[in-house]
């Protein structure tokens, strides 16, 4: 991963720099016009949010069944972009709204829970900051618990009357349209791992400072 | 005298009965006359909207993309100090440590 890690930022970099271009370029939506290109970071910030989501679950259920260390300074790391990247889809999706439902926030089902996913892992950071010696494990509960939400959030809008676009937006797609959207979620989904790759690596540093202060201490 | 004193019974009762038109119509004269309620009552197409009631959208756009780049900046930014911190832990604990 250190060999790739700086091919990968001026990657990640070119293609942050280079989706305004392509989003400009993208064909615009019949009834929404200009405010639906708020969906090409909308939704992939919402992709890094649940996949976040899903690396701090599998990490603490590894975490809790062998109490590998790594796997934990994981499930930090996945809550973490949960918590970062879930509020950046909490704002953008009420700016689309005002303009599109004529309200920023309904408590509608699909909003509704994603705000309680979100909070759910704002809990397990919380818990991780003051819960003192041993909030490691409730913390996994929580973060597995959080996780354990997420197909709700996603099918919420096929399974009950909600306002929210449904899931059969996406594949349904204009090719214009189609090419700028995987080409956003790409370059979210490598920042992911880039942020992923540095976040896990500051943790062990974090965990060898505690142990050295801990044998000085002895 | 009875008929009199019944009169100045009534007076007030029919005095109030005649001051609700009045009051009606001073009230209804003050009112601006009511708006045509634009897409509730009919149908108006979008470019025949008032300027007071169409919300642009360049500005939701803008906070957005503002919004998504300010965060991971923030996070970017946040990762690098935290980091910074135990690079700075790491060598004072090295200074620490007894030499061999």
């Amino acid at each position: 991963m250190q060999r790739l890690f700086l091919p990968l930022t001026l990657l990640v970099a070119a293609m942050f720099a280079y989706a305004p271009v392509m989003i400009a370029q993208a064909p615009y939506e019949s009834t929404m016009l200009l405010v639906q290109k708020i969906f090409y970071f909308h939704v992939p910030s919402w992709f890094v949010m649940f996949s976040g989501a899903f690396l701090c679950a599998g990490a603490s259920v590894v975490y809790l069944a062998k109490g590998s260390r790594n796997a934990d300074h994981y499930a930090l790391t996945g809550a973490e972009l949960a918590v970062v990247f879930g509020l950046m889809g909490l704002i953008t999706g009420p700016l689309w709204a005002r303009k599109a439902w004529g309200v920023w926030w309904e408590w509608d089902v699909k909003l509704t829970l994603a705000l309680v996913v979100w909070l759910t892992f704002v809990a397990y950071l919380l818990l991780r900051r003051y819960g003192g010696p041993g909030s490691e494990k409730l913390a996994a509960g929580v973060g597995i618990f959080g996780a354990a939400n997420i197909p709700f959030v996603y099918y919420s809008v096929n399974w009950w009357r909600t306002i929210h676009p449904k899931t059969t937006v996406v594949p349904t797609l204009r090719p214009g349209m189609r090419g700028t959207f995987w080409f956003c979620v790409a370059a979210f989904m490598l920042l992911m791992v880039l942020i992923v790759a540095v976040r896990v690596r500051l943790e062990r540093q974090r965990a060898l400072v505690d142990d050295v202060f801990l044998d000085l201490e002895d | 005298m009875n008929r009199v004193r019944s009169w100045w019974r009534v007076l007030p009762i029919l005095a109030i009965l005649g001051m609700g038109p009045v009051l009606g119509a001073v009230v209804s004269a003050q009112q601006p006359p009511p708006q045509p309620k634009a897409a509730q009552d009919e149908f108006v197409p979008i470019d025949q909207l008032p300027p007071e009631e169409k919300l642009p959208a360049a500005p939701l756009l803008i906070a957005a993309y503002s919004v998504a780049w300010l965060a991971v900046a923030g996070y970017l930014f946040s990762i690098w100090r935290r980091l910074d911190r135990v690079e700075r832990d790491i060598a004072d604990a090295g200074r620490r440590l007894p030499r061999t």
